[in-house]
């Protein structure tokens, strides 16, 4: 196997972990910042629309290095998917592949299956709860809970914070709710 | 310890006791600047550098793959709860030792951890997000990653997540907290 071959391959978690986890020291290191990103999507609404609500009349721009850090993810993301991707399937537990195919989602080639994730399934119901109701829950959920999994479950439990701890596990339970009860129901419309 | 950085130490101190911006934002957000020090803009590049990073690990490891956090959900593999397991275990050992050799910036600040209080928003909130994570496949930093991969109808996903962000502060002082 050379070198490409080596890197285009998935990294297991032992590897990545790791690195995420580092990430914590270096951004303190290097600037004294928290680890996290939610808070990306509050500075864009006091940048773009703050509309006199309190919660988003502060100095956003003394924050502007969790932009930067957004953007180096959507860089970074795409450098990796472009050029140190081997285009195999994502190798997933055999019996989530026969679940989904029962659905008709058979594509394992991308990050979201293309069959739900797509321009034209904005005008089905099932796109419109998993793209826009989905991503609404996330961005009013994270924001009412104080943090995401990077500034709760990362950061916050790094610092053996309690309130993220509890944060964490409610993201879990939610989690586990919908993906077992919910997900299947939708899938099915 | 010379007097200038004990200056500097107490400087910062009030720095965090008086500037009401921080206060602010210490009750809401995790990710925060506790830095004072100004800088020109283009030192912002390191946290680009940083995002980078931190996106071709997403990207590599899979945990911004919906079919990844269906796969989490389900309890049908480890893989996920390696990855923020490992991430977790990493960095509470850093931040012990940042704390234990009172390590400093680059800059030779004190690094600061802002204690988080409890609030009913950490459950309430925290269901809300795992409702969406389940259903996106993402919390917010994979939602950027994903849209660098080339899902753009995910810039919807991303839109309708700042808009929700934008109703709970519209909202903010109506919830239970």
């Amino acid at each position: 196997m050379n070198f490409m071959e080596w890197v285009q391959q998935p990294w297991p978690w032992y590897v990545a972990g790791p690195l995420i986890g580092l990430i914590v020291p270096v951004l303190l290191i290097i600037g004294n910042k928290s680890f996290g990103v939610s808070s990306s999507l509050r500075h864009i609404c006091a940048a773009c629309l703050p509309a006199k609500i309190p919660f988003f009349k502060y100095d956003w721009k003394k924050e502007i290095w969790n932009l930067f850090f957004v953007t180096g993810i959507v860089i970074g993301a795409f450098v990796a998917f472009q050029f140190l991707n081997n285009q195999q399937p994502v190798a997933i537990n055999g019996t989530l592949v026969n679940d989904l195919d029962k659905y008709g989602i058979n594509n394992l080639k991308g990050l979201v299956p293309t069959e739900l994730f797509n321009w034209a399934s904005l005008f089905s119901i099932k796109g419109i709860i998993l793209i826009v109701v989905g991503g609404f829950l996330v961005g009013f959920g994270t924001r009412y809970a104080g943090g995401c999994t990077s500034g709760h479950a990362i950061m916050g439990l790094s610092n053996l914070q309690f309130p993220s701890l509890v944060a964490t596990i409610s993201f879990m339970v939610g989690g586990f709710i919908v993906a077992n009860l919910l997900i299947p129901v939708i899938l099915k419309m | 310890m010379n007097v200038a950085e004990t200056i500097k130490e107490k400087k910062h101190r009030e720095f965090l006791s008086t500037n009401t911006d921080f206060e602010v934002r210490s009750l809401d957000t995790m990710c925060v600047n506790e830095s004072e020090l100004k800088h020109p803009v283009w030192h912002n590049l390191k946290y680009l550098a940083m995002g980078i990073l931190f996106g071709i690990i997403l990207v590599k490891s899979e945990v911004i793959s919906w079919f990844r956090i269906q796969e989490m959900f389900r309890l049908q593999s480890f893989h996920m709860y390696g990855v923020i397991g490992s991430a977790v275990i990493v960095g509470i050992i850093s931040v012990w030792l940042i704390k234990k050799f009172k390590i400093k910036t680059m800059y030779g600040e004190a690094i600061e951890f802002v204690p988080k209080k409890f609030n009913k928003g950490n459950i309430y909130g925290g269901l809300i997000f795992g409702f969406g994570w389940a259903m996106t496949g993402a919390c917010p930093g994979p939602l950027f990653a994903q849209i660098g991969t080339g899902a753009s109808v995910i810039f919807i996903t991303l839109l309708s997540a700042i808009a929700g962000t934008w109703v709970y502060g519209y909202l903010r002082e109506k919830l239970p907290h």
